[in-house]
């Protein structure tokens, strides 16, 4: 079971989902998986399938075209896998709370297990989180 | 029987190559980490990678077709395993003789693990696995020709040996071939076929990660994608032993400094160039290394 719970936190794929953000969390990502920050060391890797991935990283206010298909790639992810909501557009809905066309949050549709809120989070705050949740799964499991 | 065994699951087979493989993938990261200023992965990264696949759901696309989809996987893995003890046991067994015409057993069966990708992508129903298909077939022509035509030179310059543990004792006996001028052609020839049948960098169009998205392994997961993963990992050991087999008097123990040379040109290799667009990669191929091949032969036809 140890190294189970292990290799699944040793070794996270994520894949990057954005659903109509302004691309500015998306930009911090992909500075997130630069030599800086290097989250190879952690077995980190972004990769281009969903269906290789362990981590979905959800940026952006939800909006109404995006509800079927975050639905669609989140039933396409092998599970176990979990869902990162990055930035405030996808922790609360942000500017948009009132807005017409974002009226649903990210986590009244997937299963949200950690948030990182921010606009946009710095890279440093996202490796912080996503050790928050290593550690959530190892005391939980 | 028992030895046969032990010999395909264990030792020279299956579970050495597969260590050998973890090690050489883990050297690979570890080394374009350090040429990238970054600190890179730890020694267990790659047996986690697959630890973890092999846990994971397996997911079959609807439009898949199913069986084909499945045991794909299972075609290349077998043929890199039997690869694998077919170069080994000439070189480390001093009594296994192997058979007349191993050698051209083991160039088929090394075709096997890229045909094993092209039907799976294509048993998948994923228009990008199909377009990485197609660029995986078109790979295979471009890479088989010269890989072949300089597979010969050693054959012409053992006068006819098809067998590889007779090729090893002609170079025992006469020196290597790659200290000859036309085995130095052929095996730098063989280095370029090999980089694009590992599916390493410069040539690696048919999974390109950031324009395809995974290519050819778009739907895979879990296990079966750990299972090609593991396949990638063997061939990495097995073909720069096969071209040490081939050009340099064969390998033991304490001559493994010759395959790390060899992991040490793959990886620069992968590191010092940008990935080539599949017409690129075809004329390459199909120009210079065929030019290059069958001048190595004509020179090795001359005895030089």
């Amino acid at each position: 079971m140890s190294l189970r719970l292990k290799a699944l936190t040793k070794s996270i794929w994520v894949y990057h989902l954005s659903t109509g953000s302004c691309n500015n969390c998306d930009i911090e990502i992909i500075d997130m998986l630069t030599p800086r920050f290097d989250a190879e060391r952690f077995g980190i890797t972004l990769v281009g399938s969903v269906r290789h991935a362990d981590a979905i990283l959800v940026t952006g206010s939800l909006n109404l075209k995006a509800v079927p298909r975050i639905k669609q790639v989140y039933a396409q992810a092998a599970k176990p896998c979990v869902i990162i909501a990055i930035g405030t557009c996808s922790c609360g809905q942000g500017i948009f709370k009132n807005g017409p066309n974002c009226p649903n949050p990210v986590d009244s549709v997937l299963p949200v297990d950690i948030y990182i809120p921010g606009c946009p989070p710095k890279p440093e705050a996202m490796i912080a989180g996503i050790v928050k949740l290593i550690e959530k799964l190892n005391g939980k499991k | 029987m028992t030895k046969l065994l032990f010999n395909f699951l264990i030792f020279p087979g299956f579970l050495f190559t597969i260590v050998l493989g973890f090690a050489s993938c883990w050297i690979d990261r570890k080394v374009t980490a350090r040429i990238q200023w970054r600190v890179g992965p730890p020694w267990y990264q790659p047996l986690m990678d697959i630890i973890k696949l092999s846990i994971k759901e397996i997911t079959i696309p609807r439009t898949a077709s199913k069986e084909l989809f499945f045991f794909s996987p299972m075609i290349g893995l077998s043929a890199v395993t039997l690869v694998s003890i077919l170069v080994w046991l000439p070189n480390i067994d001093p009594v296994s003789k192997g058979f007349s015409g191993d050698i051209i057993v083991v160039a088929y069966l090394l075709t096997l693990p890229a045909i094993a990708i092209i039907l799976g992508a294509s048993a998948s129903g994923n228009p990008l696995a199909s377009l990485g298909a197609s660029r995986e077939i078109k790979m295979v022509m471009a890479y088989e020709l010269p890989f072949i035509l300089s597979l010969i030179v050693p054959i012409i310059k053992s006068h006819g040996l098809l067998r590889l543990s007779d090729i090893i004792n002609y170079q025992v006996l006469n020196g290597s071939f790659a200290a000859s001028f036309s085995g130095m052609i052929a095996f730098i020839v063989m280095i370029f076929c090999m980089q694009a049948k590992l599916g390493l960098v410069p040539f690696d169009a048919s999974e390109a990660e950031t324009e395809i998205m995974g290519g050819v392994f778009i739907e895979y997961s879990g296990m079966l994608l750990a299972i090609f993963k593991l396949t990638k990992a063997m061939l990495m050991v097995v073909l720069p032993l096969f071209l040490i087999t081939l050009f340099w008097q064969g390998f033991n123990f304490l001559s493994l400094w010759k395959y790390a040379i060899l992991l040490v040109i793959i990886i620069l290799i992968r590191n010092t160039n940008p990935r080539v667009r599949i017409d690129q990669a075809v004329r390459f191929f199909w120009g210079k290394m065929t030019l290059l091949a069958i001048l190595a032969i004509l020179l090795a036809i001359k005895g030089m």
